[in-house]
């Protein structure tokens, strides 16, 4: 590299991040549809084929199921497949090889067989697309015992994520939030800025933390500089990890704030913010000053783009949480 | 639509060595078989039926919470596995007893799956185990793992070298219930599209518990694969020599780089889908009898009399599999639940919060419950 810090997109940064994972293994190979001679529809993989070659670089027929099931096989001969899901919506035909098959392995063999494998997905709204091109449904992941679940929001995590999600023996979902592909943001290529699957504080404050993962991270950003405005000390964290979650930096924020507000794309109903409301309840009952907010999309099939604003938590609605917090 | 051809068989069902027109071409695949080979494939459908039939017994009998009997089906799995060679990597559904054996698997593994004492059973990369991979239950799923593994075996240039040693191919079995899930026709696709050294091998034993194949499929299922430019072949699955032949043939040709292909083996399952099942419900005793005319371990002591086996062996077949099935009683019985630290220890491939947590929690509560606090 040129530069140690250089100011990137979040979708050059991964692609930097999968030339670097497949640069250092050459069992490392990438599959799935549309990414070799078009570099993705999102560009994420652009120019890797050229410089890896066609057999590291797959454009796959365009079935998920077969892209998945395709790469477990892979795995099991000693490869370590990045699979892209085109778009969030359409990881469903991939539900049973995800799930059943993928996530399984590994205890179905008592550890005689492990899933070196990653699946990306880019999700998430605010791209103003069509049906199926902006869910998130990570909570499914989240769920499933076998996967790790995580969710870079900034340029230098996607960089160093995505190769120690590569690097896992375990099969890892990495949902890449959509609407952060293009904001520039600084990578630091000398070093990783924290594990995979740790939370980060990005703001500190005293009287509330907000707490999300992916593209809402920067919403909450947002909020907080509006809530400082207004005399209201906001703390931040970013979630990174889905499964596990990290809760040490969670609880410990709570107990300095005494006020937890959990903020997602996704559906609230049965969701992460619902799991990590409940253990924040069961671990710092006696720090809360507040009951634990979620602040989500709602309980409704993603709706038509035009009223996707309507649909998204955005800064306003966040603030509006926090008054509701800091009412009790 | 393609032009069907006779099912490829070289033994006639009273055992006489009467290879058809679409035989021919399979002949030189028998060639190199010796009379000892011949006794070895008798023997394993031999014993194969016998513990089968013994593990029917143990599920009837409480010591197994299931089992899927491949009753009929010996000859189909016997050939085809016996054709592969070593190096080569078979994929089965959970009907593959006999193919099990033949690879190595100790069929105390698979009980220990059926009895809930395990989930996968063996571990495939243990070189004893034959390169035979996990029993898999979702129907179909298997074959696109086999699809990937084959696609894996090119990248890696093991295949077209030239070298007996290194050229490998996959074999995957599937059903014929399964011809109708989504994930066999994507594995065709993806199969077709990367030319791997694969052998898709259906068993087509006519049901799928209680739905016949003509709810699966309005042409034969061999014709399928053509659709997706994967030659084929329908054989007689319960002529162990034509499943031989057939196998070997399209194995080797896998191994030198020509790409996939597709066997479909007409067999029949003389038994339940499982000790849950009740074939009385659906199969009516004119089918039943049909096919147990066309047995394929009488039809090969036939063939094998002829060719002048003597009576001792057929004793000692039957000595043996007594014994086989009576070990094999035994350990089943000694055979104990996993231990409690198992649930969790293979969640992940390293440490996991929450696996981690539970795990020690469920060692507290069970330790507080036997010294009552």
């Amino acid at each position: 590299m040129a530069a140690s810090v250089e100011e990137l997109p979040l979708a050059k940064a991964l692609n930097a991040g999968l030339r670097a994972a497949m640069a250092t293994d050459d069992r490392v190979l990438l599959m799935g549809e549309d990414i070799g001679t078009l570099g993705g529809v999102f560009r994420v993989t652009e120019g890797l084929q050229d410089e890896f070659g066609k057999k590291r670089v797959l454009d796959t027929p365009l079935a998920e199921s077969g892209i998945v099931g395709t790469a477990i096989g892979l795995a099991m001969r000693g490869y370590r497949p990045v699979c892209e899901i085109q778009f969030d919506g359409f990881i469903f035909p991939a539900f049973d090889q995800i799930t059943s098959q993928l996530a399984k392995m590994t205890n179905r063999t008592s550890g005689a067989v492990h899933m070196p494998v990653v699946i990306r997905v880019p999700y998430g709204g605010h791209i103003g697309a069509v049906e199926h091109h902006q869910e998130s449904p990570e909570a499914y992941f989240a769920h499933t015992a076998g996967l790790r679940v995580v969710s870079p929001s900034t340029p230098n995590d996607a960089y160093w994520m995505i190769q120690e999600a590569i690097r896992s023996d375990d099969p890892v979902m990495f949902f890449e939030p959509k609407s952060r592909y293009w904001p520039k943001g600084p990578v630091d290529f000398t070093s990783s800025a924290a594990p995979l699957h740790a939370t980060r504080v990005v703001r500190t404050g005293t009287d509330v933390t907000l707490l999300a993962h992916g593209a809402m991270v920067s919403t909450l950003l947002q909020a907080a500089q509006v809530a400082a405005d207004e005399g209201v000390s906001v703390e931040v964290l970013d979630l990174r990890s889905l499964s596990p979650i990290d809760f040490g930096p969670i609880i410990s924020s709570v107990e300095k704030t005494g006020r937890l507000i959990v903020c997602q794309e996704a559906p609230g109903f049965v969701s992460v913010g619902s799991e990590i409301a409940a253990t924040v309840a069961e671990r710092a009952f006696f720090s809360l000053q507040s009951p634990v907010l979620r602040v989500s999309g709602f309980d409704t099939p993603y709706p038509a783009s035009k009223i996707e604003t309507f649909y998204l938590p955005d800064a306003d609605r966040v603030l509006d949480a926090i008054d509701r917090s800091l009412a009790y | 639509m393609a032009e069907r051809t006779p099912a490829v068989q070289f033994l006639s069902i009273d055992g006489k060595f009467a290879p058809n027109e679409a035989a021919e071409q399979y002949l030189p695949y028998l060639a190199d078989l010796t009379a000892s080979d011949h006794q070895q494939f008798y023997r394993d459908m031999a014993i194969t039926r016998r513990f089968d039939e013994e593990c029917t017994n143990l599920q009837r009998q409480g010591q197994m919470g299931l089992w899927p009997p491949s009753h009929g089906q010996e000859a189909a799995q016997v050939g085809s596995a016996r054709a592969a060679r070593p190096q080569d990597v078979l994929f089965p559904t959970y009907r593959e007893h006999a193919a099990a054996l033949v690879r190595g698997v100790d069929i105390l593994d698979i009980v220990s799956v059926m009895r809930g004492a395990s989930l996968g059973g063996w571990n495939p990369n243990d070189p004893k185990n034959g390169n035979f991979r996990n029993y898999t239950l979702v129907i179909g799923s298997q074959t696109l793992h086999a699809t990937g593994y084959a696609m894996g075996v090119a990248f890696d240039g093991a295949v077209g070298t030239g070298d007996p040693e290194i050229d490998t191919a996959v074999m995957v079995y599937f059903g014929d219930g399964s011809t109708s899930q989504g994930d066999v026709s994507e594995s065709f696709v993806f199969a077709a599209s990367n030319q791997t050294p694969q052998v898709f091998f259906l068993q087509n034993n006519h049901w799928a518990i209680s739905v016949p194949v003509s709810t699966q499929s309005r042409i034969p299922l061999y014709l399928r694969a053509q659709g997706f430019g994967i030659p084929s072949v329908q054989i007689d699955g319960n002529d162990v020599l034509a499943s031989y032949a057939a196998s070997k043939r399209h194995l080797d040709e896998a191994r030198s780089g020509e790409g996939p292909a597709m066997i479909e083996a007409l067999t029949y399952r003389i038994g339940a889908h499982t000790t849950s099942d009740d074939p009385t419900r659906y199969q009516t005793p004119e089918q039943l009898a049909y096919w147990v005319a066309r047995d394929p371990i009488i039809r090969f002591e036939s063939y094998l009399r002829s060719q002048g086996a003597p009576e001792q062996f057929f004793a000692d077949t039957v000595a043996e599999a007594n014994d086989f099935a009576a070990d094999l009683r035994h350990r089943t019985l000694a055979l104990e639940a996993p231990s409690l630290a198992s649930m969790f220890d293979n969640v992940y491939a390293e440490p996991h919060a929450l696996t981690t947590d539970q795990l020690a929690w469920l060692d507290a509560y069970e330790l507080s419950l036997r010294e009552g606090v």
